[in-house]
């Protein structure tokens, strides 16, 4: 892990037991930026849908395969990107979780998840190849960050 | 991810804690869902008042688990939802699915 002013920068393996390592990162560092316990929430879980995208679907659990996670810590917002080395997909080719006829499916709301509960979200592939999202979330107004350590 | 099975009448009430996410926490309810209705068992509550963590898979498990439920003849309800998973299942359209209570009483009642 490198920790360099504002950005923290991990890269993991293709395996579904680091989710709960950075699942632990993302909740200090949204502890650490004063966003409410719901917000918190909610980030841990859209960086969670998106690693575990990212290792299951994009790498395909292709261990020698990484993923690269930014945070961006900012007085004001928290930017964060995950990228895998898989082929990528086109958003918009991706089923509607709410339309009737998927409403019963066992999968594909993680997407729906995140763009639920981020400020902005983008889906970025890439033409050396990988898929990287990329999503920004405000921090509330009063927040607590220590503008010392920004 | 913990499961522990109550037998109140014919009714198999599920009291799951913890964590229900990809791997092991979807897999114990799909295996307990499915030991229940091999055994006959086809009325059963799922109990999440203790869930303090669930991801889409976790939300997927319970739609599966519906659905298997409902296709063998039998009937799934959940009961007490965290405000999270209220939430999730609300802005997916789920809660128009799923029977919804939050008292054991009348869950029991509605078999």
């Amino acid at each position: 892990m490198n920790i360099d002013r504002n950005r923290i920068e991990v890269r993991i393996g293709s395996a579904l037991e680091y989710l709960d390592l950075v699942q632990a990162l993302t909740d200090s560092i949204t502890d650490f930026m004063g966003f409410d316990d719901d917000s918190a929430h909610w980030i841990g879980m859209s960086v969670r849908e998106s690693v575990t995208n990212a290792i299951q679907h994009g790498n395909k659990l292709d261990q020698s395969k990484r993923v690269d996670i930014c945070f961006e810590v900012a007085r004001d917002y928290l930017d964060i990107s995950v990228k895998d080395q898989g082929n990528g997909f086109r958003i918009e080719n991706l089923p509607n979780p709410l339309d009737p006829e998927n409403l019963l499916k066992p999968s594909g709301r993680g997407i729906f998840y995140i763009r639920s509960f981020m400020d902005e979200v983008e889906f970025i592939p890439h033409t050396q190849g990988g898929m990287e999202v990329r999503m920004m979330k405000k921090v509330p107004f009063n927040s607590a960050v220590k503008e010392t350590e920004i | 991810m913990k499961i522990e099975n109550r037998v109140v009448g014919d009714v198999h009430i599920l009291d799951c804690s913890g964590k229900i996410t990809l791997g092991e926490g979807t897999m114990a309810i799909r295996n307990t869902v499915r030991e229940l209705l091999k055994n006959g068992n086809k009325k059963i509550i799922l109990n999440l008042a203790d869930v303090n963590y669930i991801d889409s898979s976790g939300i997927g498990e319970l739609v599966s688990s519906y659905t298997t439920v409902t296709n063998s003849g039998g009937s799934l309800r959940l009961l007490n939802l965290t405000k999270k998973i209220h939430e999730l299942l609300a802005i997916t359209k789920l809660l128009t699915v799923f029977p919804v209570y939050d008292d054991e009483h009348t869950a029991l009642s509605s078999f």
